[in-house]
């Protein structure tokens, strides 16, 4: 196998271009890599050979005519959320098994309208529920890092089977959603670039739903350009999707790379959590440091209501989870379990077609909406929802960027925190507060922690400013110069 | 506030009932609420389905905008406060019928807040009604339990449909007001054009809320707006006949009376109409009652409507049943509260009635300018601009131009206007009532101002009329050209009617001479004079005469 596949999406678009490679030619050898790694990572829930080989040839056809869109013949993978037409999409959920679309979700669409090729389907937590990927009706997902005594790691979540396949450079990009930190985390996790855009930027139309408000649908990529790319590539204004924002998408791809001198840089001190390793506030100070030196002005900010952000969250999404998985009833597509009344069919098709984690939720968002609760539970987790966007609002009044770190830990080990529902949702306790306020977020890597394990930073700016995140992400990116990669094991 | 006459005996002394109702009225729209799909009736079962209506995983709602201006334009017709700013909110629960697991509603935040409309009672007398608020919610699809024994067939046509409903105030107080408040909001959604309001195709369904009180408990209601004063009600689901509806409310009003006197109380439980056996039993109670955990719909932005925007609806609203009849009583005369009723019942009708007094008037003292306004404004009802012009061009015309006030005008073509009023409320009305069609289609088929056109001036009689419309009804035609081709023209010739007469009082001289006594019998007389001339003779002439003959 050539090396083919560990070029960035914009190296490999340009060699596209310039015919030194074939989208076909790439598109086999993609193919073969994730079969190939398939067995040790288990980052996969579907292929469609003969789809990815014809996209890649009517991709041969336009290059060939000197034709093409921005990632024109690039093999990309598809978090299992996204409808992709006539092939499996499942949410990883068994409820789901074997539901193919007869259509193709907007973010896919236009990806494919840029000239990207279907690649595959990734595992996710099912539902995206989890941040860890093992939730998977398919198993867990395996990190491509593997720990020191060489155990196996989760990739976070929930979009983990994304970022496993980008880390191990089976792809050129991938979609996610993120939720509450399901593309960040994971980001972190596999020493990847993922971005979450401000809410609307992306249509959810097509995607499954977990929570309607806090999900973003955005990239993985191997680098804060090739997730400029990517993005660029997936959003736009969607008449389908009433949240989708009417606005013009401004080019990413000029960001990358613009200077950040003068930039006025956040820090946060609420996100200074007690036990949070020292590798990763040694992460951060380093970030800080970098962009001091590269000319920003670094800023002491507060952000006052952070605390309520994870408690606000888990009560939002699940109630409105609850809501939008009521759908899954077994009655028109999906799993049926039969029973011998109506509720027995109820209860025994979603029994049997949702893992645990999806259960607990839909009974916790079941119960906050319940009457005599709604007020003390979703009412009060919307207000404080406000505080967080007013945070937000006052900290961009006098900076420009706000710098934290991706997630509280490194990856962690595949069953450890598996038991412990609080433990794994406070792995979103850095990323929840963008996914509330609509803001746009990326994560970055940014070093390794003293096993060599990636570590990510997070850039938050204000609504529809991805372009200044992207350029104090791709000042982050070249100071840290981290290009370590994972020892080849799959 | 006015109190009720209505009273129910029962044995420990008189009750009355209080009633709100709560109708769902299909909005008329070619698209469903939330998706693009095809809302026509009685099309094959699951063909109009797209995949937002089947809830399809990652498919999210649009909304209809045509469909928010139904809503308006009905709220406005409501006299109701628009709400600039509304919200949807899911309303959760389970069932086959229903494939997202939530009807999108608007629960706290409606489109359309207070109102009232104004009823008529059967007497003719008028009562008003509070309007406390219309939404927009979704149909649901349709479950069909009688086609196999062991399982339910769903129907997903209607999932997703608009619908408005329109919940109002405890101000009903009669099984008859109830009826003629859903007739009276039935006739004006469909001036307005927003609902058919057929009931036999569910576009226009009621939930009925009744209660029962004492004699002055509902006044003192209406002084302090505390429902304490009010006995529990209970819920009637989906009734779907003004009949059915009365039916319903005496049946309910009477069993909770006698749960009552027989030292029960009522429970506040949701209720089904039989039909067939004319009683109500209960669905479910308030235990029972779900929890439907409402919360705002995040897949949609809160609605929000520009003043100038409801302005704009507002000033093109078509001319409603309510002003129809001010007009038709100020500009034609027409004074009869039963023919005003009737006329302005379907806004088709009252169309039909104006063109034909433009016609009766074609060809001679209406002048073009004012039968070009009315024509105009006919178009106006149907397609909103240049009303004003319309009423404009009527009013100069008649008080300025010819120097007409409204009684001059009256005077010169009341009569007339109640002539045509009197062919289209009597023969007319029956005819379609016996050829179950509507009025307004029977009068289309009729040259009706021909007719009245040719009582008017002498050709025919009354009774005479009445043979000619049945032969339009049967072959259409030109009035004139019937009466001419058929001989029916009256006999004004008074040497003809004289010979008639005169051989009459020849071969019964004794009928002759009581007539002296009886003035009254000279009414056999004409009826002989009539059947010899085959109804042809001028009723007037040959009063006339006979007068003269038999009276001296």
């Amino acid at each position: 196998m050539s090396d083919l596949l560990k070029l960035s999406l914009d190296e490999v678009t340009t060699k596209l271009k310039a015919k030194e490679v074939s989208a076909t030619e790439l598109a086999k050898e993609a193919l073969a890599a994730c079969e190939a790694a398939q067995p040790a990572l288990n980052a996969f829930t579907a292929f469609d050979g003969d789809k990815t080989l014809a996209m890649a040839a009517a991709s041969d056809e336009k290059l060939a005519k000197g034709e093409g869109g921005l990632i024109e013949g690039a093999p990309i993978a598809i978090k299992d959320l996204f409808a992709v037409e006539g092939v499996s999409t499942s949410a990883s959920s068994n409820i789901l098994k074997g539901f193919k679309p007869t259509y193709e979700s907007t973010v896919t669409s236009t990806l494919w309208d840029n000239g990207g090729v279907f690649l595959c389907k990734t595992s996710m937590d099912e539902f995206a529920m989890g941040s860890s990927n093992e939730t998977a009706n398919t198993g867990p997902v395996n990190n491509p890092w593997k720990g020191p005594n060489g155990e196996m790691l989760t990739p976070g979540g929930s979009s983990g089977g994304s970022a496993a396949a980008v880390a191990a450079d089976l792809c050129f990009g991938a979609t996610g959603t993120d939720t509450g930190g399901s593309i960040r985390q994971p980001a972190a996790f596999t020493g990847t670039v993922g971005v979450k855009a401000t809410y609307g930027r992306t249509s959810r139309w097509g995607t499954i739903a977990f929570a309607s408000s806090l999900d973003h649908p955005g990239p993985f990529a191997k680098t804060v350009k090739d997730s400029a790319i990517l993005l660029q590539a997936m959003s736009g204004h969607d008449p389908k999707d009433s949240t989708s924002l009417p606005q013009d998408v401004p080019d990413f791809v000029a960001a990358v790379g613009q200077s950040v001198k003068g930039l006025k840089i956040g820090v946060p001190k609420e996100y200074r959590v007690d036990g949070m390793p020292e590798e990763i506030e040694r992460a951060w100070q380093a970030g800080i440091e970098w962009l001091k030196a590269a000319g920003c002005e670094i800023v002491d900010i507060t952000l006052p209501h952070t605390k309520y952000a994870l408690p606000a969250y888990y009560i939002v999404a699940p109630a409105e989870a609850s809501s939008n998985l009521a759908r899954y009833d077994g009655m028109r597509y999906g799993v049926r379990e039969e029973g011998e009344d109506l509720t027995a069919v109820y209860e025994n098709t979603r029994a049997a077609g949702f893992g645990h984690e999806v259960q607990r939720r839909i009974m916790i968002g079941t119960y906050v909406l319940s009457a005599g609760y709604y007020d003390a539970y979703y009412l009060r987790a919307q207000k404080v929802r406000t505080r967080i966007l007013q945070d937000f609002d006052e900290a961009f009044k006098t900076v420009d960027a706000i710098l934290t770190p991706s997630a509280p830990s490194a990856a962690f080990a595949i069953g450890s925190k598996s038991d412990d529902p609080i433990a794994m949702y406070l792995n979103d306790v850095f990323t929840v507060t963008a996914n509330l306020a609509g803001v746009p977020a990326m994560s970055v890597p940014a070093g390794s922690d003293k096993d060599g394990l990636p570590l990510g930073l997070q850039v938050i700016t204000r609504a529809l400013d991805e372009e200044t995140m992207f350029k104090v992400g791709a000042a982050l990116e070249d100071a840290a110069g981290f290009n370590a990669k994972p020892e080849k094991w799959w | 506030m006015s109190g009720t006459s209505y009273r129910i005996a029962g044995a420990t002394g008189d009750w009355e009932i209080v009633m709100g109702l709560e109708v769902h009225a299909q909005v008329i729209s070619n698209a469903k609420l939330f998706s693009g799909a095809a809302t026509a009736f009685g099309a094959s079962p699951n063909t109009q389905v797209s995949l937002v209506d089947a809830a399809m995983p990652g498919m999210l709602p649009v909304i209809n905008g045509y469909v928010v201006e139904q809503a308006v334009k009905t709220g406005l017709g409501l006299n109701a406060k628009i709400n600039p700013w509304s919200r949807f909110d899911r309303k959760n629960y389970f069932y086959p019928d229903l494939p997202q697991g939530y009807q999108i509603s608007q629960f706290q935040f409606p489109i359309v807040g207070e109102g009232e409309i104004e009823c008529e009672r059967e007497d003719g007398s008028r009562f008003t009604v509070g309007i406390e608020r219309l939404h927009l919610e979704q149909d649901a699809g349709k479950s069909i339990h009688d086609l196999d024994p062991s399982h339910t067939y769903v129907d997903l046509n209607r999932s997703g449909v608009a619908l408005m409903e329109i919940v109002s105030r405890p101000h009903i107080r009669t099984p008859d007001e109830a009826s003629a408040y859903v007739s009276k909001l039935r006739t004006i959604l469909r001036y307005l054009g927003t609902c058919g309001g057929d009931m036999e195709k569910g576009q226009l369904r009621a939930d009925v809320n009744v209660s029962v009180c004492r004699p002055g408990d509902y006044e003192k209601f209406r002084e302090t707006g505390d429902f304490g004063h009010l006995g529990t009600r209970c819920e009637i689901k989906n009734v779907n006949s003004l009949r059915f509806i009365r039916q319903a409310i005496e049946f309910e009003a009477k069993r909770q009376i006698d749960i009552i006197e027989e030292g029960g109380t009522i429970d506040q439980e949701t209720r089904l109409f039989d039909a067939n056996t004319g009683v109500t039993r209960s669905m479910r109670s308030k235990e029972e009652a779900h929890d439907y955990r409402y919360f705002p719909d995040p897949d949609l932005l809160p609605l929000e409507l520009n003043e100038d925007w409801i302005e704009m609806v507002r000033e093109h609203l078509p001319e409603l049943p309510d002003q129809k009849r001010v007009r038709f009583a100020e500009k034609f005369g027409i004074d009869n509260v039963e023919y005003l009723d009737a006329l302005t019942a379907e806004r088709e009708f009252a169309d039909e009635f104006e063109k034909a007094f433009v016609a009766l008037f074609e060809s001679n003292d209406l002048a073009k300018e004012v039968r070009l306004a009315i024509y105009q404004h006919l178009h106006v009802t149907v397609d909103y601009p240049g009303k004003e012009t319309a009423e404009s061009v009527v009013e100069d015309f008649l008080g300025h131009n010819l120097g007409f006030d409204a009684e001059d005008h009256r005077k010169t073509y009341g009569k007339d206007a109640q002539a045509l009023a009197n062919m289209l409320c009597g023969q007319v009305r029956a005819k379609a009532a016996e050829a179950g069609v509507s009025a307004a289609e029977v009068a289309r088929k009729i040259d009706v101002a021909g007719l009245v056109k040719l009582i008017k001036d002498g050709t025919i009689s009354g009774k005479i009329a009445k043979d000619v419309f049945e032969i339009l009804w049967e072959e259409g035609g030109d009035p004139a050209e019937i009466v001419e081709s058929r001989g029916l023209k009256q006999v004004t010739d008074t040497g003809a009617i004289e010979a008639v007469i005169d051989q009459l009082i020849a071969d019964n001289p004794d009928q002759a001479a009581s007539v002296k006594e009886k003035p009254k019998a000279m009414g056999w007389f004409v009826g002989q004079v009539m059947k010899a001339m085959q109804g042809k003779a001028n009723p007037q002439a040959v009063n006339e005469i006979l007068c003269k003959k038999l009276l001296g």
